[in-house]
């Protein structure tokens, strides 16, 4: 027992000596940390509105441009996860704060992400006058909002539901707020959050290729990148040019997928509490390399030390004021004042809002984006219908047999990661040779790439249904629409219903960029309200372009109301497992 | 070993009390603002060198009490002091150990026994050896490195102690800390803890310890506090002065036992006299959290040998393997129900309770509902209005408002769980859990 805790306890320790897994990890890190320098160069670099960015259709030139994309996807990334942890812990620090922010983020989360680019991107330009680095930033912006709002929700969730017990022996243990925060609250919230970033990334794909190629006042811009890429090639109908973008978008999400998500789900698994949960047993390949590589220690080592200064400033501060125990008692009148604020600068949004609209749109206008609405909510819900006949059946299929599972689980995952954007162009080539009806048969781009998520939780469902559930059906002799309708549709309901969810959101989102496509010069519309905001963005248009989001907004917001909240109310309460 | 603490801590008695807590009361606000106490009053001295046990019948607040001293939560009047020092938040020199060990499952055991000296500021080098220390004596060494996760439960349990062990402690707070553990393992841990103690290898001063086993309680405790409820107050203290280690076979044991049984049962402003009719109770009564299929169970046991309609409690415990926590509800219910009466530490079946036994199956639900519709006010009142509803349904929602005037919400739920489920089983009304609706529906 001497012999193990002989260690050398201050001096270099030893588990921080370089060794041979450092091999491996040392160039992989300082070769990420050379390029990402040189794309933050690249990013700087200067750049007046007007100037042509010249995009070329070298298939050698894909590396660097997949290279300028990844690392935007990175920047937001990073945005989101310091937006997540700083709004979430407001929202669940602060009674007052989380009035207004919660509220907030719901409405966030239903905004279309492509009809924030249009309106962030001017501001942008003229933070960074004559830099590149302010469309880049507007870029970055709009995946940003792709990614930011499930995390932050997550987070916020973990944070008001940290177990009672633990938070009362952090108390009695005298962990600080700031010690509380690092130690146990985003710990807790660790999974979750992982899990939703990891989904965030996967819908973020999406939207990086459609927002390298940014309107602005009738120009556009393309930043490199895949998406501009694409969009050029787009432009001159060179498909050659597209499969060899399919390709290396493979290419980098399965390496984001390798170096980045496997990982870090597999370390995610520590940060949960119950013994079961952890049935993948088998550690990613790089999860390993980190783990034992020293190199990584000294990182985190570092990032300890770094946590650990940062909280002794704080005591430092708080004890030179004079540390204050007692909560301050809650005061009702100040909570009513706020709530009387807030409803004052509602109105005034409120009011100002339809100022602004109702002095560039007629009534006929406004009532007309509500039809196209409509028509856009019908089509989802179709194809929602649609997607569900076709991936019920399969995923069952698939979920009753584990060890095929095991294996389509991860395609799936990666089906959904894979932007449909770029195959968009396929389908105008499609409904050209065949003279298809646009109206109806570009309808199905919309949930090309979110379908995926319906067939992903159907399976997680099917394969979660316990074996003594499946037994006792066979052994009642439960068979065929009674075995359907008894068994198993209500034990993946509530897989079904997540599923669901994030089909539609994602189905709406995409309903901007796929009820106009573009090939060479020939341009099909389908008509709704996301080919509304489409064309009205091509044109600069403010009020227009505001109508289209906020009527957008209202739809997603009164699905998620009226449908989809009741459903998962009725999935939570009624059909759980456990 | 076997000199009793006492003698070993000669300057117990004659000091100041470490903790102290006076006049200390708990109100909880009610939704009509009227407040609800859980805490009536209590006045508590801890001396040094004395093992304190709290037992009392679930919702006597003993928890709160416990949490009070801890400084976890606020007292509403009256206050906590340490060694002459308000407790208003936790302060150093007191460490608790919960039931359900609250480890956190992302650090190491070394970690998780870190943690409280990483906050005070300890040093890397001093922490590692003061946590390897700690570890060390509860007999924890050689899984350092792994996650709780890994561990069974006693020995997640005794990273809970080690935890608390590591900063030093002068009272060591314990709230029901064996109750989640298997017998073979609470043993263990409560007589190392013990010997710990008696061989002084541990700085702490005094224990205070909430438990819900009462041999747990005599074995452990120099002095034993009963909690009475609604509110919770002080019942009675029982000094415990045998000699260490103790026996639980031995008379003196089982006598102790016996005495705690019986203060348990006897409900002060109730008479509990054999032959005593139950008196009326009211509607916000905190029904006892007792399911009618062990009751009729439990009424079948007693006709049978060897206890033919009379045992002692302690005795019926250990035979039919009742916990405290099960048990006392169930003898709780049959008395209100009028199927059983409490004396001394005994029950004995009523003429009621004998009439139930031996009916057949079919016909015990009429009896059952009988003693309900009688006894228990609040699922006559239910029958009540639903036959004055002209649809004969009514919302839970509507009981529970009632409910909460007298109870917390979280009780006045299970208050109500406890109602439907007699509700059911007698066939007095159903009730539709998708709509949360009582109703008259299928008789």
């Amino acid at each position: 027992m001497e012999q193990r805790w002989g260690l050398p306890l201050v001096a270099w320790p030893s588990r921080l000596r370089p060794n041979y897994w450092d091999l491996i990890a040392l160039p992989l890190v300082l070769g990420a940390i050379a390029l990402v320098a040189w794309g933050g160069l690249a990013m700087t670099a200067r750049y007046h509105v007007g100037d042509a960015l010249p995009i070329s259709l070298d298939p050698w030139r894909l590396p660097e441009y997949a290279l300028r994309t990844v690392l935007r996807m990175a920047a937001a990334l990073v945005a989101s996860l310091v937006f997540s942890l700083v709004y979430a812990a407001v929202a669940a620090k602060n009674r007052q704060a989380e009035k207004i922010l919660i509220p907030v983020l719901d409405i966030l989360q239903s905004v279309p992400i492509l009809g924030f680019l249009s309106i962030a991107v001017t501001g942008f330009i003229a933070l960074f006058p004559g830099r590149l680095l302010g469309v880049e930033c507007a870029a970055i912006f709009a995946i940003f909002t792709s990614q930011a709002w499930n995390m932050t929700f997550s987070l916020y969730q973990s944070l008001r539901t940290v177990p009672a017990d633990l938070i009362e022996a952090a108390r009695m243990y005298h962990l600080s707020p700031w010690q509380r925060f690092w130690r146990l609250e985003v710990p807790h919230g660790i999974p979750a959050l992982i899990w939703n970033m990891m989904m965030s990334v996967s819908g973020g794909w999406f939207f990086v290729v459609a927002s390298e190629a940014i309107t602005v006042s009738g120009q556009t811009i393309m930043l490199p990148g895949i998406g501009s890429y694409i969009a050029t090639a787009i432009n001159a109908s060179d498909l050659r040019a597209i499969f060899y973008a399919v390709g290396i978008m493979l290419v980098v999400i399965l390496l984001y997928d390798q170096l980045l998500f496997r990982p870090l789900l597999a370390w995610s698994q520590k940060f949960k509490g119950d013994p079961g949960a952890d049935e993948d047993n088998v550690r990613p390949w790089f999860l390993l390399v980190m783990q034992r590589a020293r190199f990584f220690d000294l990182v985190q080592s570092g990032g300890l030390a770094l946590n650990r200064s940062i909280d002794g400033m704080l005591a430092a501060l708080t004890r030179s004021r004079g540390h204050r125990v007692e909560r301050a008692a809650p005061r009702p009148w100040l909570d009513r004042l706020f709530d009387l604020v807030l409803l004052a600068l509602a109105a005034a949004a409120a009011a100002w809002l339809a100022h602004f609209v109702s002095a560039a749109l007629s009534l006929s206008e406004i009532g007309w984006a509500f039809v196209l609405g409509a028509i856009t909510a019908l089509r989802v819900l179709v194809l929602i219908a649609l997607a569900s006949l076709i991936w019920v059946p399969i995923g069952v299929w698939i979920g009753l047999r584990p060890r095929m599972a095991d294996r389509v689980q991860p395609i799936v995952q990666f089906l959904a990661a894979f932007p449909a954007n770029l195959f968009f162009p396929l389908a105008v080539v499609l409904i050209l040779h065949f003279r298809l009806n646009s109206e109806i048969w570009l309808s199905p781009l919309m949930i090309l790439g979110t379908q995926w998520y319906i067939a992903f939780n159907v399976i997680g469902g099917a394969v979660s249904l316990p074996d003594e559930l499946k037994l006792a059906a066979t052994n009642l002799g439960v068979r065929r629409w009674l075995w359907w309708r008894r068994i198993m549709l209500p034990a993946i309901f509530p897989a079904y219903v997540t599923g669901a969810v994030t089909a539609a959101g994602g189905s709406w989102n995409a309903s901007i960029v796929s009820e106009v496509v573009q090939w060479g010069d020939t341009r099909l519309h389908a008509t709704g309200i996301g080919a509304y905001i489409a064309r009205y963005t091509e044109d600069g248009d403010a009020a227009r372009i505001a109508l289209g989001i906020a009527v957008l907004c209202l739809y997603v917001l009164a699905f998620n109301r009226l449908l989809w909240r009741r459903l998962y109310n009725l999935a939570a309460e009624r059909l759980r497992l456990d | 070993m076997a000199d009793t603490l006492v003698s070993e801590r000669p300057e117990a008695a004659a000091q100041a009390p470490l903790l102290r807590a006076a006049g200390v009361c708990k109100t909880y606000r009610t939704p009509d603002h009227t407040g609800r106490l859980v805490l009536d009053r209590l006045d508590f001295a801890l001396r040094d060198g004395e093992i304190v046990a709290i037992l009392g019948k679930s919702g006597s607040g003993k928890s709160t009490f416990l949490r009070i001293l801890a400084g976890l939560i606020p007292a509403s009047e009256g206050q906590v002091a340490y060694r002459g020092a308000a407790v208003r938040s936790p302060v150093q020199g007191l460490s608790m150990v919960f039931q359900s060990f609250a480890l956190f499952p992302w650090l190491t055991v070394l970690g998780n026994v870190e943690l409280g000296l990483e906050a005070q500021g300890v040093s890397a080098a001093e922490r590692r050896k003061r946590a390897v220390d700690a570890i060390d004596i509860i007999g924890l060494d050689g899984f350092e490195s792994a996650y709780p996760k890994e561990l069974s439960g006693g020995m997640r349990q005794r990273v809970g102690f080690a935890r608390a062990l590591v900063v030093n402690p002068d009272i060591l707070l314990l709230d029901e800390p064996f109750s989640a553990l298997d017998v073979l393992t609470a043993e263990t841990l409560r007589n190392d803890l013990l010997d710990l103690w008696t061989e002084r290898r541990i700085p702490t001063k005094g224990i205070v310890m909430v438990s819900h086993n009462i041999e747990e309680a005599v074995e452990m405790a120099d002095r034993i506090l009963i909690f009475g409820s609604d509110p919770g107050r002080i019942n009675a203290e029982i000094p415990v002065s045998l000699p260490r280690p103790r026996d639980w076979d031995a008379p003196a044991f089982r006598q102790i036992v016996d005495t705690v049984y019986t203060i348990l049962t006897t409900v002060p402003g109730r008479d509990n006299r054999r032959g005593a009719k139950p008196e009326p109770i009211g509607l916000g009564y905190r029904l006892p959290d007792a399911a009618a299929q062990p009751l009729s169970t439990v009424i079948e046991r007693l006709t049978e040998a060897p206890y033919n309609g009379r045992a002692d409690l302690p005795h019926l415990a250990d035979e039919e393997n009742l916990d405290v926590d099960d048990l006392f509800p169930l003898i709780d219910a049959l008395h209100l129900l009028g199927f059983a009466n409490v004396s001394g530490g005994d029950i004995e079946l009523t003429a009621a309770g004998r009439h139930f036994a031996d009916a057949e199956m079919l016909d015990r639900k009429p009896i059952f509902a009988e003693a309900v519709m009688k006894h228990i006010p609040l699922a006559a009142h239910i029958r009540r209005v639903l036959d004055e509803r002209p649809g004969h349904r009514a919302p839970a929602a509507r009981f529970l408002r009632e409910l909460e005037d007298h109870l917390s919400e979280e009780e006045a739920q299970r208050v109500l769980d406890t109602v439907i489920g007699w509700g059911r089983y007698a066939e007095i009304f159903a009730y539709d859990d998708d709509d949360e609706a009582f109703s008259l529906e299928n008789f």
